[in-house]
């Protein structure tokens, strides 16, 4: 009987975060499929119309539009962060003495909200007033830096002011990751003369896998909840070039007041989102069943 | 002579000029990477130094003529949120009361979560765990409106005890991640040497795995931290005049539709907002290095 | 001896405690809005004054952005909790659909009393209706088809403020060749979508503009005169800087102000940023009705949501009444550069782009042209308008044809119901 009561009290004290996660994450993705098929304006209704909202979406060229960004931003954002992420947590492996103020640099981006760090990228990138107006001002007259203005090349411009937020956060994540891997490894290795990158490669790299997993987790978050930054940085714009799912869903539901509208373009995101994460997620956690 | 200390930073050159060489390439790339971190932090404290006039007629990245506090003692205790003109400092106590038990309590969650999960196999464990790291890819817009209609249900609308449970609830996600990726490195050896001595579940959390976490601690702290105070979409829907954090205040004094911008004072009552983060990154900092070297995991 | 303390003490006691009841059963109102700048919210400041000086204890509930975006979302949420604010600062047909899930209030009993069927013109009082209640209560007009000018330089360049669009765009042309840039101007969706209007105002007319804005009627949306409507909107993307993207209304303001720019299409708010700089209209700046007969209108009002309470209620009723109170109405219009909704408000202490703003309403009230803004959500509900402003701002901000982008604006309307 004791036994039996141990071997219940790790699921019981896992309990309740579980069903809060049911309730709070899945009902209320049902919630939100259930509105997305009625005709909701500005507060929920809720008798079914079909897949009215669903034809209403694929019409709308914003968001097409906006799920282009999405998949672009978010592949070049993911990668490029965690390849910053990565190198400067190499880099600052090293060894230096000014580490700790470093890390602080690369770390504080995170700190702070993007409602105003958006404005100083906007200024930056802002061909008039910011890098472009002073490189010009050095006397390269021919230089130029208007991607933010420009309708193709903003949403790369999103991508940057994006990476500079949370790739310390990366780096600090694989910093701690880097720093844990066992010492008498890679001694061993040493004594066998491989070399230091194949080190890398073969020895440090492999055993950081859950934490590429968090890393990714982390980044695929922040791309998809990425809304303050992009209305700071652009407003959506030029046009609604830089439109991504959450600044659409945010639009219909709360300025134009077209709920259904917003849950339905809520359940493509979140099914593209599955669609990505799942077998990632499936594939990293197959592997510890060791 | 290269030393053969443990950790991979002793691998790169082994040659003397080599490693002169590399070392001075190291710190050219953690400069310029500092100096691109660094840019916009930069345009801002410059800013929030500067007057209006100067502002309006000098270049983004030139230092203040005339260095002026003004801005700061305006966006502090003398910006306009609305009818009141008292700055950000009433609201700050609110963002203090809203993120501190929340932090702690979804960083406990989330160390118990992922001790379970990584610990002590059970089936379904790992389903449990991915069904739990699909909350972490929630918009937050998506679940406004129904988690305002329970909250209002709970009778918790409008109070920072409702903030509170919002952000455990979509922390825990995050935190068991964090801490199953941390404990799932510990050799389960540990746990049943643990268990021939005849300690228990809460036993072996509390004396063994605790104190090895800080570093994940650490981090964690960190990431809940900083995402709670700095949430808008919560903290403006879920609370009242009263219980607004400061968030809303900072978006009250940049986001003013007309009137005269004064960049300097949207820039120091940014800054203003976002010291507290700044703080625990700094202070957390050390901790971390701390914890590290007390040779955390596999000592 | 002590029982007689004791008696004198308890009586004051309970005396105190009755008085105290009694004062905090005054009128309260908690009211959402995003009048948060420095000037907006002085004028505010009046009204929660006005509200104090009557015994009323006024709860602010500010949320700046986005012209309320922010402060929707909010509401929404508070709404849903069963937590509504007592008074909400809304307008235009979303006052109806709010009335439509029934959590508005009823105030027509204070309307009647104060006669404001009387005092306020036909088309805002329509407004301010449900099915027939008041449910609203207006504060302000403000006027969107502005032209603004730096006076030097069409002194300079011998121009004339345009009466009509031909001519307007000559005086670009002039300008161009001159080194001036025509038309400052923001890229924002929603002054593009201002923009917009004002031009199609000028080449629908009053009753084109009605047909396709306030009606959404198909054939007007797709007619010849709305690609003409959108081929000016090209020619208008010819006269812009390069630099518009993002730029915010008021930086564009600046642009007129100290001379790069010639001409701003903008609503009268514009006037607060002239006039904050000290510049003297009819000298430094030049304020005209943009080319185009009628008035398009943007009404502030504040709706009354359904609450509990007897206090909250009263509150209700006490702003309701001094919101549309001759004092108010003056005050709150001086600082803010637009007009009083009230018409027997005196205008002497008002300037004279405001003298002209309040003639030409009701004169055009008359003619049947004083019509609701599209761009500033008066004339449509969210969805429709928000589906308008995508295709007004990606054929701005793209090369695509005018003829493409009038079959995208029929389908983006139809698409959007």
């Amino acid at each position: 009987m004791r036994a039996w009561l141990e071997r219940q009290i790790p699921k019981m004290v896992l309990a309740p975060s579980f069903v809060a996660i049911l309730i709070f994450v899945y009902g209320f993705i049902g919630w939100t499929a259930w509105i997305s098929l009625t005709r909701s304006k500005l507060l929920p209704k809720y008798d079914l119309h079909g897949l009215i909202q669903y034809k209403r979406l694929l019409a709308a060229p914003r968001w097409d539009t906006a799920m282009d960004n999405l998949l672009l931003f978010g592949a070049l954002f993911i990668c490029i962060a965690m390849a910053l992420g990565l190198l400067l947590a190499i880099l600052l492996d090293q060894r230096i003495r000014v580490e700790g103020v470093l890390r602080t640099i690369y770390l504080y981006p995170m700190a702070l909200s993007m409602i105003v760090t958006g404005t100083a990228w906007k200024w930056i990138m802002n061909p008039g007033l910011g890098i472009e107006a002073m490189v010009r001002g050095w006397g390269f007259e021919g230089f130029r830096f208007n991607w933010v203005i420009d309708p193709d090349m903003a949403i790369y411009a999103v991508v940057i002011a994006a990476v500079w937020q949370a790739s310390g956060f990366v780096m600090a994540l694989f910093l701690a990751g880097l720093r844990s891997v066992d010492g008498e490894i890679i001694k061993a290795a040493q004594i066998d003369g491989i070399p230091g990158w194949r080190i890398y490669t073969a020895i440090i790299l492999p055993s950081m896998a859950p934490i590429f997993l968090s890393a990714f987790i982390v980044l695929a978050h922040l791309a998809i909840k990425s809304f303050d930054l992009v209305v700071a940085l652009t407003g959506g714009g030029p046009g609604y070039a830089t439109d991504l799912p959450a600044t659409y869903m945010y639009a219909m539901a709360f300025s134009r007041g077209d709920i259904g509208q917003a849950a339905s373009s809520a359940m493509v995101m979140m099914g593209v989102v599955f669609a990505i994460v799942v077998p990632y997620l499936y594939s990293e956690l197959r592997a510890k069943h060791v | 002579m290269s030393d053969l200390s443990s950790t991979p930073s002793a691998i790169t050159a082994q040659t003397r000029p080599g490693q002169i060489a590399l070392r001075w390439l190291l710190f050219c790339f953690l400069g310029l990477f500092a100096l691109f971190y660094l840019l916009p932090l930069f345009v801002m404290v410059t800013t929030s130094l500067k007057s209006l006039e100067e502002i309006r007629s000098g270049s983004l990245v030139s230092l203040p003529r005339e260095v002026t506090f003004d801005a700061w003692r305006t966006a502090w205790s003398g910006a306009c949120t609305g009818i009141q003109c008292e700055g950000l400092r009433p609201y700050f106590w609110n963002s203090v009361l809203l993120a501190v038990p929340a932090v702690l309590i979804s960083t406990f969650l989330g160390a118990a979560n992922g001790y379970i999960i990584a610990q002590w196999h059970f089936r379904g464990a790992n389903l449990i765990f991915s069904a739990m790291l699909f909350g972490c890819f929630i918009p937050f817009q998506v679940v406004l409106l129904p988690m305002a209609r329970m909250l209002g249900l709970m009778g918790l609308a409008g109070s920072i005890p409702g903030l509170i449970f919002a952000h455990v609830i979509y922390g825990i996600g995050f935190t068991t991640l964090f801490f199953r990726n941390f404990y799932v490195t510990i050799p389960s050896d540990l746990v049943k040497a643990a268990k021939v001595d005849g300690a228990g579940f809460f036993r072996i959390f509390w004396s063994i795995f605790l104190p090895l976490s800080l570093p994940i601690i650490v981090v964690t702290v960190i990431w809940q931290f900083t995402q709670i105070w700095n949430d808008f979409l919560f903290g403006v829907s879920f609370s009242q005049a009263g219980t607004q954090p400061v968030t809303v205040a900072l978006n009250n004094i940049v986001n003013s539709t007309t009137g005269v911008k004064e960049y300097n004072v949207d820039m120091a009552a940014a800054i203003i907002a976002g010291l507290p983060t700044l703080l625990v990154y700094v202070v957390a900092g050390k901790y971390f290095i701390r914890g590290l070297t007390a040779g955390s995991v596999k000592g | 001896m002590r029982r007689s303390v004791f008696t004198a003490a308890s009586t004051l006691a309970l005396l105190t405690a009755s008085v105290t009841s009694m004062a905090q059963a005054g009128p309260e109102a908690e009211v959402l809005h995003w009048w948060t700048s420095g000037g907006e919210a002085k004028s505010v400041a009046v009204l929660q004054q006005e509200f104090s000086a009557n015994g009323g204890t006024w709860t602010d509930m500010p949320v700046a952005g986005g012209g309320g975006d922010a402060a929707m979302t909010a509401l929404r949420a508070r709404v849903l909790s069963g937590n509504a604010p007592t008074a909400v600062q809304l307008k235009g047909p979303a006052i109806q659909e709010w009335y439509e899930e029934g959590v508005l209030a009823n105030i027509s009993s204070v309307a009647e009393a104060e006669g404001w069927d009387k005092v306020l013109p036909a088309s805002i009082a329509a407004h301010m209706k449900c099915e027939g209640q008041w449910c609203a209560a207006p504060v302000n007009v403000h006027r969107v088809d502005w032209l603004w000018a730096n006076a030097e330089i069409l002194q300079a360049n011998d121009i004339a403020m345009p009466n009509s669009w031909e001519e307007f765009n000559a005086a670009a042309d002039k300008l161009m060749a001159a080194g001036v840039i025509p038309l400052a101007h923001g890229g924002q969706a929603w002054q593009d979508a201002t923009v917009f209007e004002v031009v199609a105002l000028g080449l629908l007319g009053a009753e084109g503009f009605d047909k396709a804005f306030v009606d959404l009627d198909p054939e007007m949306l797709g007619s010849d005169k709305m690609v003409a409507v959108f081929d000016q909107m090209r020619k208008m993307r010819g006269y812009v800087d390069s630099n518009f993207p993002g730029r915010d209304w008021n930086l564009a303001t600046s642009m007129v102000m100290n001379g790069e720019a010639a001409f701003q299409i903008m609503g009268d708010w514009a006037k607060g940023e002239f006039l904050a700089a000290g510049k003297v209209p009819g000298e430094d700046f030049l304020c005209a009705s943009a080319p185009g007969a009628g008035f398009l209108y943007n009404v502030d009002s504040f709706a009354m949501f359904d609450v509990d309470g007897d206090d909250k209620q009263a509150g209700q009723e006490l702003l309701a009444k001094l919101i549309v109170g001759q004092n108010f109405q003056k005050v709150f219009n001086l600082n803010k550069g637009s007009i009083p909704a009230r018409v027997d408000v005196a205008m002497e202490e008002f300037d004279s782009c405001a003298h002209l703003s309040a003639a030409e309403m009701t004169t055009s009230s008359k003619e049947g042209s004083l019509l609701p803004s599209y761009a500033h959500g008066m004339a449509m509900r969210g969805a429709q308008s928000g589906a308008i402003t995508d295709v007004v701002t990606a054929h701005f901000n793209s090369d695509m044809s005018s003829a493409d982008a009038v079959e995208m604006l029929v389908t983006a309307v139809a698409n959007s119901h």
